[in-house]
């Protein structure tokens, strides 16, 4: 019996992609450019590996459709089979890469936008292609330099960009979890839909708060990082 | 230095660990034997093998079995048994007597990254991978090992989702060299994780289970998931266009929730959906979990959906709710007390 990944690999359509540059945004953080092959929608993802060895990761889009190259956002996890590789790639290096798939997909509706971390990503795409309009978002980190992209939503946001720092006080982030921030939200507005994207651990906690403060199931959306 | 963990090994990786031992190539199949065939725990057990080969062992490697924590006993038979694991984790399997048959449902992870709704595992998060060795340690170490005549991957955790190790542990309980179980008493149970189940379809000749749950699309996404990346529609097409011969069975898990995927609409979508295809559902009664908003349909509810479906020309069974009292029914699987959580990251 094969037990190894290259049988797991064959089966996703994945095709090289040369890489066309990898910029470090915050001491943890990555962006990974490479070219757009195909059309998308915000909230996208693609699953990408750098050979038959490490089985492929799905990563939220975070560039928009209009814009000329695919980006992903990614930490670097110590102990990952992928990012400490992806981290040391560079300009031209070969990516196995899929088209672009996925319905954690964003529009023009009333929502709140919850990550931690690298979950931030989708919404980013989505604030690109124009769909913060009505929007809130969420993010929670451990520090400061955790709040990838705060540039562009504070700017696009404003008063509607919460930034929840469990581990720094600063100017402008509220020094808690996130899900303190959802505590102590008295009333949550019942008729809009929240999206949730993150690690399991925050979803399954976020969703059960908001639950509990009475929002429906079907106004919750979750992604994770599968 | 660490010792090599041998329970778990295929051969190849047996002869590697022999050669770097200095031993004879003979000794693979006498510590495979031992091993698989007859359930050796220690090194001195393994009495075909030379007094210093046994040293050798002894000083570089360790079997790597281990023997449940604690166990529930349920009032209806069914015990649930708590295996640690690497780094002080904990996993749960469940053990189900049943007539002439028993069934031991075994986890794949600790904890489990999917978040679906309505799962107790969910709860935790994902906490690790279990290796090969760890996942059939639970058959191994069960004291009621003897009497097993089925497997269900169907305890914590997406097995799909550590596709290599649950595929390895496939391969030693299946193999003449194993255990020599038949494909056909074990089913993986995967909620859709499409390019590693045709992995599995591929590679292996065992059952498959399909966590379905609703068969619309927006309905499941708020459920499960992983619909946003593998949608169940292309999950039943990926099982279309695979020839399953007329021996291996898959399945449709179906947790009844009252009011959300027990209606007319449901039974005619589902029948669209596996119109023709040669399989069968299972409905399941939901067992509450805390803070959940969901419930169980009623049980006039359960039937009148089962009959429905079956007059649609689809196979469907009922459950029966097992280890309700012990928390070791269908989802409620869950070490969470036991888990030192990681630092979240928000």
């Amino acid at each position: 019996m094969d037990t190894g990944l290259s049988g797991f690999i064959k089966k996703l359509p994945l095709k090289p992609l040369s890489l066309i540059n990898i910029n470090q945004i915050s001491p943890d953080a990555y962006i990974l450019s490479l070219p757009k092959t195909h059309d998308f929608l915000p909230g996208q993802v693609v699953a990408i590996t750098l050979d038959a060895s490490v089985a492929p990761r799905l990563y939220s889009l975070c560039s928009a459709p209009k814009d000329e190259t695919m980006q992903i956002l990614f930490s670097v996890k110590p102990e990952g089979l992928l990012t400490p590789k992806l981290v040391n790639c560079s300009k031209g290096d070969q990516l196995l890469v899929s088209t672009p798939f996925g319905a954690f997909l964003g529009d023009e509706q009333p929502a709140w936008w919850i990550a931690s971390g690298t979950g931030v990503a989708p919404y980013r795409s989505m604030l690109r292609a124009g769909l913060d309009h009505n929007k809130k978002l969420i993010h929670g980190g451990r520090f400061a330099h955790n709040f990838y992209f705060q540039d562009e939503f504070a700017s696009a946001l404003n008063d509607n960009y919460i930034r929840c720092c469990s581990q720094e006080s600063g100017d402008g982030l509220y020094h808690g979890r996130l899900t303190t921030w959802l505590h102590e939200q008295q009333q949550l507005p019942a008729h809009q839909m929240y999206y949730l994207c993150g690690s399991a651990e925050m979803v399954v906690e976020v969703r059960d708060i908001l639950i509990g403060k009475g929002i429906a199931i079907e106004r919750i959306m979750s992604e994770i990082y599968f | 230095m660490e010792k090599i963990t041998l329970f778990g090994k295929t051969p190849d990786e047996l002869k590697q660990v022999v050669g770097e031992l200095g031993m004879k190539p003979f000794a693979t199949k006498q510590i495979a034997e031992w091993l698989y065939k007859k359930h050796a725990r220690t090194f001195d057990e393994m009495t075909n093998i030379s007094l210093k080969d046994r040293q050798r062992l002894n000083e570089k490697c360790s079997i790597g079995l281990e023997t449940f924590s604690n166990v529930q006993s349920s009032a209806d038979g069914t015990k649930k048994y708590l295996f640690p694991t690497e780094k002080n984790r904990f996993i749960e399997a469940a053990y189900i007597p049943d007539d002439d048959r028993a069934t031991l449902c075994v986890s794949s992870q600790v904890g489990c990254k999917m978040g679906c709704l309505f799962c107790m595992t969910g709860k935790q998060g994902f906490q690790s991978q279990l290796s090969s060795g760890e996942i059939v340690n639970q058959i191994s170490s069960l004291p009621e090992r003897e009497k097993l005549t089925n497997i269900v991957y169907m305890g914590m955790g997406e097995p799909f989702d550590n596709l290599e190790n649950v595929m390895k542990s496939l391969e030693l309980l299946t193999s003449d060299w194993g255990y020599a179980m038949s494909p056909r008493r074990i089913t993986v149970s995967t909620i859709g994780m499409i390019p590693a189940m045709k992995h599995f379809l591929e590679k292996s000749e065992c059952h498959l289970a399909v966590s379905m749950h609703t068969p619309f699309h927006e309905e499941r996404k708020k459920l499960m998931p992983i619909e946003n990346v593998f949608p169940i529609a292309e999950v039943i097409e990926t099982l279309r266009a695979f020839d399953m011969g007329r021996q291996r069975r898959v399945s449709f898990e179906y947790i009844m929730f009252k009011g959300l995927n027990d209606s007319t609409k449901h039974v005619n979508e589902i029948a669209r959906l596996l119109n023709g295809m040669r399989c069968r559902i299972n409905l399941i009664r939901f067992h509450p979990i805390p803070d959940t908003p969901l419930e169980s349909s009623d049980e006039t509810v359960i039937q009148q959906f089962r009959e429905a479906l079956v007059k649609k020309g689809i196979r469907t069974t009922i459950r029966a709710s097992r280890g309700q009292d012990i928390f070791a029914a269908c989802g409620l699987l869950s070490t969470k007390a036991l888990v030192k959580m990681q630092t979240p990251d928000f």
